[in-house]
């Protein structure tokens, strides 16, 4: 919202400085975007005047000026047609920025001719695109100051322009009259009082309007008078400045007086030809399908129940947005028909949403003009229209009613007080909101009709505290949720996020944040990409489901750092994955990849490419870092993005997937364009267990002292039995005695066969009560065979 | 005896290695060498004889040792310098690779300022991403025509055909996470709610997903006058410059009355920003007095209790506060933006140790 400062004077008394006014604003809520001050450029300018001027000897076009200044006599080359002894001039010395030009003047010498400065053109300064000579003054003393100079006599050159911006709870203040007012409320000023204007009407007016049955609660009230015999033509200069100023384009008296009342008191008007009016006018629904080319000249296509505002040809204007083409006013425009009427502002969102539309009159009918002024804003705008065009006005047609919208709520002083934490005295709150316009009976205050906002008690407090300022408010502490040493406040869930985040991170990945919405072809790979979770609106394909894993968005980004070159990675996200579309189907993943080889090549050979082993490494520290227990299952069959043979669950059980560690099948890759090997694991950190225990006491610490003792097994199995069930059964041969069974060799082909392997174990036994002899070992050592005979089927290597 | 010990102490000295010291010990000292010979021959000596020959021969007998075994232990001294100089290995070798892993800025930031709310009472709440629009908007007194909704950009989920409820969003803001937390809650209440947020929106300044925090205190007293407070300790904690200037400016949230866009001091010197000095303004925060429509939508009576919420977004601190350029950046993965901006594993920030690094 832009508006100029005597604009805003034509509201408010005030003597007020252009920042004094900015500052204001800002504190009230009414936020300075730009100030352009014209006298800002020109502060340093000052009149002087040509005592002599004299041709250059050495050019045709130049003159050599002897110019009288507040410094005394200075030579001038000048090469303006106009230049010549006794005008008064805008000199520009040495030292000042030139803001045309975009040059900061110095002493030159102009074909060999010294010449201090420069006497300046209306281009030059910025005021007009003016150049065909330099500007001469009818007045002025020579060493007076110039933007003095224009303020007094032609103000409207360097008059401020302020541009706000409008919360959409303040259509009030999309009207150059809130926003005086807001001022005046803030002690910037008096307001000065509305005009309350009645023009009689001279005769019945020929056009009848009437709103249909079924449109009455889209438009309240339509009113609106024939002016006949008016003079169209362009605007007196006073308005066209006005509208230029803040970038609106004058077009013709009739036309200017409605943008000027729309910017002025918020109160979009619109007026018909009157001669281009077919019968009378019709507010009503639109019928799918009707079309109407618009004040813009686009055609517009109506859908079934926009509000429109017919005569007996058809759509004349699409009502509260934008007007038709075919009934617009020109220059020849002798009868008119002016409207002032108050539309249902969700009805108009919809509707300018629909069309596209973007016009002053939707921006300000959405958000809620004043009704009050409804039939005041017609009156005024007639008495301009006459003033400017002449005429003959009709009586005032009305349909519908202008809607009561009357309602107060009560102001409680010290809730005031405690809401804002601010002592504004009772007195003070009062007239606060009387400023504003409110009416106070007791202890409630009535909402002015301009002031569709103001809902309840609590809107009561927003404008007293904001005019208050917040600025002033004094920060007062907030009192501790308890004496001494905070208490910790992380959830376990939280807790073990971070675990897993900082443990991830020391095992040497990089954190990633990747997008939680994804490619459908890659959500698919990945059990995903269904309508379920599918984006209505994405803002590209490659965003258009959420993701059912943190893999493929990681993949995503291996794949991204390779065509950089960088072809080690190891990446981890800790991060939300979406098995479905409702709130509810969410849950936190921790996913690391590793991709290539260990690390570089190098001298010390420990370069290896990766393999599901380093990645079940980081998934059991990851997990063992979120307290998960020691002893888990590893089961297969886990989902088909997986290598088949070359991935595990870790598992409490066969419904309790704690995480999942292997190798990507190469089918994905090859989607994703990645090149391998890349391991991966993922980790719930959800799923484990919370601790049962509430004591920070650990058990106590059981060492034997005696020397426990290593043997070591070998046993050929079928290539198929898994290492774990071989320890699980030798484990099993005596809990009491066996601490830890290894295994520490594996060995496939050679002299065992097809389909065998050897398995070596070592068994740490730990004797508790007496120092172990041979013999018992021995007892142990052959039922350790026998438990993992039975249970594997193998035998013991010879 | 002198040209005995004379010969042993020379030739021990001139013995070249191990091998040729062991057979002067056998030949001097050992059980028929010469000096255990003669000591043998005692025996047949008079006590007076005995009495001077018994001592001088043992004297002798201890001085060879003594001699083989400093010559002994001269000889291990050659060999080893020996061996180390032979062991000599190029130390400018490099050392074992051993990968450095990374914290994500957004990770770290939200750390720190969950350090910050601890202290003063915060616990941290979350919320679902895919939320309904009763949560998003309607619970935050944002009705469906209303101007915010279609300013937000929001993205939708999409309806199976023949499931009429509203479609559910992206959440726009952490606000809805206010509206769970009431509802599981209560009041009184001290919350942050930082996570991600979603909004149809892709340009040099804007990703369509970003990270914000939500801050909601509820009691029976706390003011507008409090929030202040809270946020200027924030910022001077947050940003490690004490005394911090804010500025409040009246504004409009739906959810909050009175509300209030919040900056911080900062300056401009040739393109470098630089916070809590200078007299220029920064846009931060939200923030308001929770309105009583939304205390009542999360089942909080506001005659009972009022209080404050803000809002800010976590990357724009971490850009702020770390020089960060460009938003896109953060979501890219690019190996070299993430070692070059991201933090140590054990580099957690804590209140005694310092926030920043």
């Amino acid at each position: 919202m832009k508006f100029t400062l005597s604009w805003l004077k034509d509201h408010l008394d005030t003597e007020a400085t252009v920042d004094e006014i900015a500052e204001a604003l800002t504190d009230l809520g009414l936020e300075v975007e730009e100030i352009i001050n014209p006298l800002d450029k020109l502060k340093n300018f000052t009149l002087a005047k040509v005592v002599k001027a004299e041709q250059h000897p050495d050019a045709d076009r130049l003159r050599v000026c002897m110019v009288d200044t507040d410094e005394g006599e200075k030579q001038i080359v000048c090469g303006a047609p106009n230049a010549r002894e006794g005008i008064t001039v805008v000199l520009c010395k040495p030292g000042d920025y030139v803001p045309g030009i975009d040059v900061t003047l110095s002493v030159g010498k102009i074909r060999g001719v010294e010449s201090h400065g420069m006497m300046a053109s209306e281009r030059e300064l910025e005021l007009s695109d003016e150049h065909n000579g330099i500007i001469e003054l009818p007045s002025g003393e020579v060493g007076q100051s110039f933007a003095d100079w224009l303020a007094v006599h032609e103000p409207a050159k360097v008059d401020p322009v302020i541009d706000i911006a409008i919360t959409p709870n303040r259509p009030d203040a999309l009207g150059v009259r809130g926003v005086a007012r807001d001022l005046a409320a803030r002690g910037l000023g008096t307001l000065k009082p509305a005009q309350n204007v009645e023009v009689e009407g001279q005769f019945p007016c020929p056009i009848g309007v009437s709103i249909a049955e079924d449109t009455t609660d889209g438009c309240k009230v339509f009113a609106g008078r024939l002016i006949r015999g008016v003079t169209n033509g362009p605007s007196p200069q006073w308005l066209q400045d006005r509208l230029k100023a803040i970038g609106l384009r004058p077009i013709s008296k009739l036309v200017d007086v409605t943008n000027f009342f729309t910017y002025d008191q918020n109160r979009p008007l619109h007026v018909f030809d009157a001669g281009k009016v077919k019968g009378d006018l019709l507010i009503r629904r639109a019928k799918e399908g009707e079309t109407l080319v618009a004040l813009d000249e686009k055609e517009y296509t109506l859908g079934d129940g926009q509000i429109v505002i017919a005569d007996n040809e058809g759509v004349e204007s699409i009502a509260g947005i934008m007007g038709g083409l075919s009934t617009g006013c020109t220059e020849e425009t002798t009868d008119v028909f002016l409207e002032a009427a108050v539309w249902d502002h969700i009805q108009i969102a919809y509707t300018g949403r629909a069309l596209k539309i973007n016009s002053d009159a939707r921006y300000r009918n959405e958000r809620g003009i004043d009704p009050g002024f409804n039939m005041q804003g017609l009156e005024q705008a007639t008495a301009m229209i006459m003033e400017l065009c002449g005429g003959e006005p009709s009586s005032v047609v009305v349909a519908g009613a202008v809607p009561d919208m009357s309602r107060a709520y009560k102001l409680d002083p010290a809730r005031v007080i405690s809401l804002v934490g601010m002592e504004i005295p009772e007195s003070e709150q009062r007239q606060t909101l009387t400023k504003l316009g409110f009416k106070l009976e007791g202890s409630m205050a009535h909402v002015p009709s301009w002031r569709p906002d103001v809902m309840g008690e609590a809107d009561l407090v927003e404008e007293v505290a904001r005019v208050a300022s917040l600025t002033k408010l004094e920060p007062q502490p907030m009192r501790r949720v308890q004496a001494g040493v905070p208490k910790p406040i992380l959830s376990l869930h939280q807790k073990r996020e971070q675990l897993a985040r900082r443990t991830a991170a020391a095992l040497g990945y990089n954190e990633c944040v990747t997008y939680s919405f994804i490619d459908r072809e890659s959500a698919a790979l990945f059990g995903g990409g269904t309508e379920a979770t599918m984006l209505e609106n994405p803002i590209s394909s490659e965003m258009s489901h959420m993701r059912p894993d943190l893999l493929p968005g990681l993949l995503q980004a291996a794949a991204r750092n390779q065509s950089r070159g960088f072809n080690d990675l190891a990446l981890f996200e800790c991060g939300p994955a979406f098995q479905g579309g409702e709130p509810e189907e969410q849950h936190m993943q921790v996913t690391g990849i590793l991709v290539g080889r260990t690390g570089p090549k190098d001298v010390h050979g420990g370069s290896r490419p990766v393999d599901l082993f380093d990645a079940k490494a980081d998934a059991e520290a990851v997990l063992a870092a979120v307290g998960a227990p020691e002893k888990v299952q590893i089961l297969r069959d886990g989902p088909a993005w997986w290598h088949p043979g070359r991935h595990g669950k870790i598992c409490l059980g066969p419904k309790k997937v704690l995480g999942i560690f292997g190798e990507i099948h190469p089918k994905i890759l090859k989607a994703m364009d990645v090149k391998g090997p890349v391991v991966a694991f993922t980790v719930w950190p959800d799923e484990v267990p919370a601790p049962r225990k509430k004591t920070t006491t650990r058990p106590a610490l059981d060492v034997s002292d005696l020397q426990a003792v290593e043997r070591d097994f070998a046993f050929i199995v079928d290539a198929g039995v898994e290492a774990l069930t071989l320890v699980n059964a030798a484990a099993g041969a005596d809990k009491q005695l066996i601490e830890n069974v290894r295994v520490f060799d594996e060995f496939i082909g050679g002299s065992l066969g097809e389909g065998k392997k050897s398995l070596a174990i070592t068994v740490r036994m730990q004797p508790q009560g007496e120092t172990l002899k041979e013999k018992d070992i021995e007892a142990v050592a052959a039922k350790i065979v026998e438990k993992v005979t039975k249970a594997t089927g193998g035998v013991l290597r010879g | 005896m002198d040209d005995l010990r004379d010969k042993y102490i020379r030739l021990v000295a001139e013995a070249g290695d191990e091998s040729a010291l062991e057979d002067l010990r056998v030949q001097a000292v050992g059980k028929k060498g010469e000096i255990s010979l003669k000591m043998r021959e005692l025996g047949k000596m008079s006590p007076e004889e005995r009495q001077v020959m018994g001592p001088k021969l043992n004297a002798l007998k201890d001085e060879i040792n003594s001699a083989l075994s400093a010559k002994k232990e001269a000889l291990e001294d050659v060999a080893l310098d020996e061996r180390l100089r032979a062991e000599w290995l190029d130390v400018t070798m490099p050392a074992r690779d051993r990968r450095v892993g990374t914290i994500h800025p957004v990770s770290q930031v939200t750390e720190e300022v969950t350090a910050i709310f601890a202290d003063m009472g915060f616990a941290v709440a979350e919320g679902p991403q895919v939320e309904s629009d009763w949560h998003n908007f309607d619970a935050l007194n944002i009705p469906g025509h209303h101007p915010a909704r279609a300013e937000m950009d929001t993205f939708y989920m999409h309806r199976a055909e023949g499931d009429n409820r509203p479609p559910h969003v992206l959440r726009t803001h952490t606000s809805p996470v206010q509206i769970r937390s009431m509802e599981q809650q209560g009041a009184p209440i001290r919350i942050i709610c930082p996570g991600r947020v979603y909004r149809a929106d892709y340009d040099q300044t804007h990703t369509p997903m970003f990270h914000q925090v939500e801050g909601l205190a509820l009691d029976k007293d706390i003011s507008m006058a409090n929030l202040k407070w809270v946020l200027e300790e924030f910022f001077a904690a947050f940003f490690e410059v004490d005394g911090i200037k804010t500025r409040f400016r009246a504004s409009h949230f739906p959810f909050t009355e009175p509300s209030a866009e919040v900056d911080i001091q900062c300056s401009w010197e040739d393109g470098q920003l630089k916070i809590g000095e200078g007299d220029g303004w920064l846009e931060v925060l939200g923030s308001g007095m929770v309105h009583p429509k939304v205390l009542q939508a999360g089942g909080i009576d506001p005659y009972e209790y009022q209080g404050f919420a803000f809002g800010m977004g976590i990357d724009r601190i971490a850009m702020l506060k770390y020089g960060i350029p460009d938003l896109r950046a953060f979501f890219d993965s690019d190996l070299r933006w993430l070692r070059h901006y991201g933090f140590a594993s054990l580099d957690v920030p804590t209140l005694h140790g310092g926030l920043s690094r």
